[in-house]
């Protein structure tokens, strides 16, 4: 087995026996980035010599024998919005090509205290904007499982980087299923945590109401062992929640009796689900009864409109928030302009793709004058009732199983040029976003064609622990999780 | 059509944003099949409903106004497209 194979746990535990040393995992993963690549796309930026020099660091923590953090020593990739200090973070955007962060986010100051070693930042779609890493203004990730494939987003490259072993585990974030969907194209572990878990400082924002950071990883284990790493409150981000972090991983000891699993019955009325996808999901439900879960029916009535509240809320805030790249304190500035408005004007729409610039308009447009009630009004509304269907089901059940998507992951350019199909897509996952509640991706299956399947687990705030439960007793079960791609 | 042409015309200028033609008829085009599609939110009977802005209820977060010295000017001003004696330079604002 070679080292960059290993989970996080695994080389945590052969790092603190001193089988191994940080800088001889971090060279095996950097050896697999020059291997695999330039098949992949995963990452904006590689930065060995940095890379190196934290392993380094942490080998000299771990001479010291100090007490070890699980992921000292542990090579990790992060989505290219999570500012890292000295080190490039574009968001995938021409308007932030050149843009070094003088600060690191808070999971970046904490991965950084406990001796994490960033190997690079991984692509994605521009400022999170879009479900296949195809919006990225610099490359396009392939779909490790299949190079045809897109694989997924926005966290494309950050799921691609896990499953083809270019790093050990990854934080992505997650605005409406970015981190969930693109774990499960790619058929990895994925967890977006409850709004206000996770610091959002430090996170380039899209929607800021909707935005969580969280991790990507291998396994449940991992999964537990990042939440862990990076939780917490967090002065700097006002919406951070002030509560102790529980042990994720004591959460893994528990069985599955008693549990109480929620499938929503309009879940079955979403159109163009992929018989690979029901037939993966359905085994697994069945799978999780017989462990001693209890399995039925709830109902999400409003569920259905969470796609059409979603693409109004999610833009109507990003066009606020990224009112601020104007060319005038950091970023692109075009500098063929005729005075400042012109500058503003040029600049914008030189530096934001498609895409982005799509959303800026839709966003403006719900949130003006004479448009505001019927559109961004009417969706707030909306999502007063989503989160209500929400409440009253968890007072029933535990966690809610569903898909993460309606179809593995689809071949490149099939849809870039078609946004509401694109967005019906993200179906399964935008209503956690909407009631910020947790929402976790994990493999539960293949189509015929070898792609990987997801199954989503959600739970209700603050209740991540349900759901790593629930998805370590499955993996235990299965061996989804041991597959890889071959590359 | 959802939204014409001039409205999204209009609203590029709102947000500061330089369309050409071809671009501004291919969102007025995609924008108004979203918003087709987005009135199904119509549907739904929200007399009386509060929105939600935010779906953890945190009330508003206060510190202490002091100032910190988190960051040196240089630092702030290195990622300035154009900066002289510690300011950002900007095109002329005044014709």
């Amino acid at each position: 087995m070679k080292l960059y194979e290993l989970a996080i746990h695994e080389a945590h535990g052969l790092i603190k026996k001193k089988e191994i040393s940080s800088k001889e995992l971090t060279e095996s993963v950097l050896e697999r980035i020059d291997e695999v690549e330039p098949k992949i796309d995963a990452y904006i930026t590689v930065d060995r010599k940095k890379a190196l020099e934290q392993a380094n660091q942490a080998d000299t923590l771990i001479a010291k024998g100090d007490t070890l953090s699980p992921v000292t020593g542990i090579p990790l990739s992060i989505k290219d919005l999570i500012c890292t200090k000295g080190m490039k973070t574009t968001c995938a955007s021409r308007m932030l090509e050149n843009f070094i962060p003088p600060y690191d986010a808070f999971v970046i100051k904490k991965l950084k205290a406990a001796g994490a070693v960033i190997v690079g930042k991984a692509n994605m779609d521009e400022f999170a904007m879009g479900s296949s890493t195809e919006n990225s203004g610099f490359k396009i990730t392939h779909n490790p499982w299949n190079p045809d494939c897109i694989p997924g987003g926005s966290s494309g490259g950050s799921a691609a980087s896990v499953a083809s072993d270019m790093c050990l585990g990854s934080l992505g974030s997650d605005t409406g299923g970015s981190i969930r969907q693109p774990a499960s194209h790619c058929g990895v572990v994925g967890m977006k945590p409850t709004y206000g878990r996770i610091s959002r400082f430090g996170l380039v924002a899209f929607a800021s109401s909707l935005d969580q950071i969280g991790p990507i990883t291998k396994n449940v284990k991992d999964c537990a062992l990042l939440m862990n790493a990076v939780s917490g409150y967090d002065s700097n981000d006002s919406t951070s929640v002030p509560r102790d972090v529980p042990d994720y991983t004591l959460s893994l000891e528990h069985d599955l009796k008693g549990v109480k699993i929620g499938i929503p019955v309009e879940y079955h009325r979403v159109e163009g689900i992929d018989p690979a996808v029901s037939k993966a999901v359905n085994s697994a439900t069945k799978l999780l009864e017989g462990m001693g879960a209890e399995v039925f029916e709830v109902s999400l009535p409003h569920t259905q409109y969470a796609v059409a509240a979603y693409y109004v809320i999610a833009p109507a805030e990003a066009s606020s928030n990224l009112a601020r790249y104007d060319g005038v304190r950091y970023g692109f500035r075009d500098k063929e302009q005729k005075g400042l408005m012109d500058m503003y004007k040029s600049t914008r729409s030189k530096g934001f793709g498609f895409e982005v610039q799509r959303r800026i308009i839709l966003g403006t447009y719900s949130l003006s004058s004479g448009y505001y009630d019927a559109y961004y009004g009417k969706a707030s509304q909306v999502r007063t009732l989503i989160i209500e269907d929400f409440k009253n089901v968890f007072e029933k059940c535990d966690v809610i199983i569903s898909p993460v998507t309606p179809t593995p992951a689809f071949k490149i350019g099939e849809k870039i040029d078609d946004p509401l199909t694109m967005y019906l897509s993200d179906a399964f996952t935008l209503s956690a976003n909407l009631a910020g509640i947790p929402g976790m991706s994990l493999p539960c299956g293949f189509s015929e064609d070898g792609l990987p399947v997801g199954l989503q687990i959600m739970g209700t705030h603050f209740n991540e622990e349900m759901l790593l439960r629930v998805a370590y007793n499955f993996e235990q079960a299965t061996n989804f999780h041991e597959k890889k791609p071959v590359l | 059509m959802k939204i014409t042409v001039e409205e999204v015309a209009h609203v590029a200028n709102l947000a500061r944003l330089n369309l050409n033609k071809e671009l501004t008829d291919t969102f007025a085009a995609q924008i108004g099949t979203i918003l087709d599609y987005v009135d199904t939110l119509n549907q739904v009977d929200t007399k009386g409903v509060p929105p939600t802005s935010h779906a953890i209820f945190l009330k508003n977060a206060f510190r202490m106004d002091i100032r910190k010295d988190d960051f040196q000017k240089e630092e702030l001003l290195s990622n300035a497209p154009d900066e002289e004696d510690g300011f950002f330079i900007v095109p002329k604002v005044i014709e």
